[in-house]
């Protein structure tokens, strides 16, 4: 299986939790879509599992966005390919809080 | 010499507030978790260094945090609170069936007699285990299970399971309190359960003596007896004398019978203290004057302790879990408003000081007296 090296931007309370800086290289096995993406995220740092998305259910927390190549990927299937420029570490896969107040 | 270690959790972060045992000079320590809600930290008896924090955010939910350093440092531990079997509904605010949905840890209560062992009371009200101290968490489900689950039903905010305490004689045997269901007992180490609200009355329920569906906010005991509980309700301060089979009102001549904690003096199991607030719908002191109320008689006969506190403007509130004291000799007594203060008095209540103030708004307030 092939494996490719993307970029990943994280909100920063989960850089802080995590202990990585703005935007991390992530290696990512497979096609790159938000499930595999993840999948690699929380396998390299297992203290981010269950604040992306649900332990059980694996759907995004409510209060989360997934921004790439100035789109909204929130509502695209998890197993949907990601756009080409993050599939090749040109653009980041971001990872962005809500706008909901607090 | 003894120290002080008081634990306060707070919307946006937890603190750390340590004096030795003058209590005269505190040192502040935090914000640590900044920008996150702290339900409960709470250190383990048997390591004092052990500390535990609930750790949660609307944005990324729930974390449980472990020290074994008295809180300088922190690492993540197990936050997957899994209800056993399919988890059914409960009741919504309309009295509808409402699906259980796990949405943070309220309290955090480490075991007596087993260093790894910490429970968790959460929201929706289940109560979960840790014997690997916080790696991995597994639901005692017969209390969800015991047959009224379906009956239960949120308070204002939410459906927490949010007293947990054991029996110091015998630690098999635990209590806990859920808003709005009501207070429950195991005698097997929390395999089964039995709802132990018989003398509640609270009419916000059709039935108000009913089994289940009682607003209990808060229950204490003291170490030295097991048997004798102290509930603040919804409504009404209660007393029980038989592990809570049944209770008794020992509202007395306080001013309003509505409040959030109650808690022991160390050193004396008929001294008790709560913190009354003037309404459900007006969540503040009466008149602006904080006060706690202390009664050296179990209840019943009760005294305002003001000195120190303030007198005028204050529309502060005290939540459930940020009352707690110090067992030094002259027993000192903590609460944190949800003004951010923190006020305490090092002789039993007769007079107040804030040791910390305009903190974000206090959740909770844990002390550990460490000789």
């Amino acid at each position: 299986m092939t494996s490719t090296v993307i970029q990943v931007v994280l909100p920063q309370h989960l850089r802080t939790l995590a202990r990585v800086g703005a935007e991390i290289s992530l290696e990512v096995e497979g096609e790159v879509t938000q499930r595999s993406v993840l999948n690699a995220l929380e396998v390299r740092y297992p203290m981010l599992c269950g604040t992306i998305r649900d332990h059980v259910t694996q759907e995004r927390r409510p209060f989360l966005r997934f921004f790439a190549c100035q789109e909204d990927l929130s509502h695209d299937s998890p197993d949907a390919p990601l756009p080409r420029d993050v599939a090749t570490g040109k653009e980041p896969f971001l990872i962005v809080g809500a706008i909901a107040g607090g | 010499m003894s120290k002080v270690r008081v634990l306060v959790g707070t919307r946006k972060g937890a603190f750390i507030l340590t004096a030795d045992g003058k209590r005269e000079k505190w040192v502040v320590s935090g914000p640590h978790f900044a920008g996150w809600e702290i339900y409960h930290m709470k250190g383990s008896p048997l390591d004092p260094d052990r500390l535990y924090a609930s750790q949660s955010s609307g944005w990324f939910g729930q974390l449980i945090q472990r020290s074994s350093d008295g809180g300088k440092t922190w690492e993540p531990v197990g936050n997957k609170f899994t209800y056993d079997g399919i988890p059914g509904t409960h009741q919504w605010y309309d009295g509808t069936p409402h699906p259980w949905e796990f949405k943070r840890v309220w309290h955090l209560e480490p075991s007596l007699t087993e260093a790894d062992t910490i429970y968790a009371g959460v929201e929706d009200a289940a109560m979960f285990r840790s014997t690997d101290a916080g790696q991995t968490w597994e639901e005692l489900s017969g209390l969800r299970k015991h047959g009224s689950g379906p009956r239960w039903a949120p308070g204002a905010g939410g459906m927490g399971l949010h007293t947990i305490l054991i029996d110091p004689k015998n630690p098999r045997r635990m209590f806990i309190a859920i808003s709005a269901a009501g207070a429950f007992r195991t005698d097997d180490g929390g395999q089964t359960w039995q709802p132990i609200n018989q003398g509640l009355r609270s009419q916000h329920m059709p039935d108000p003596t009913a089994e289940v569906g009682h607003c209990v906010h808060r229950i204490a005991m003291h170490p030295s007896r097991p048997n004798v509980l102290f509930m603040q309700k919804h409504w009404d301060v209660m007393r029980s004398d038989n592990s809570g089979d049944s209770w008794q009102e020992v509202s007395g001549n306080l001013p309003t019978d509505f409040g959030f904690p109650i808690d022991v003096h160390a050193h004396e199991p008929e001294t008790i203290y709560v913190v009354p607030i003037k309404s459900d719908s007006e969540h503040f002191p009466i008149d602006g004057k904080l006060s706690v109320y202390r009664s050296r008689t179990g209840g019943n006969e009760w005294e305002p302790l003001t000195k120190g506190l303030p007198q005028s403007n204050c529309y502060v509130n005290v939540l459930r879990d940020a009352m707690s004291v110090d067992s030094l000799d002259s027993c000192g007594v903590y609460f944190g408003t949800t003004g951010g203060q923190v006020y305490a008095s090092s002789d039993a209540g007769d007079s107040w000081v804030p040791i910390v103030r305009d903190l974000p708004a206090v959740l909770s307030v844990e002390v550990q007296t460490l000789r």
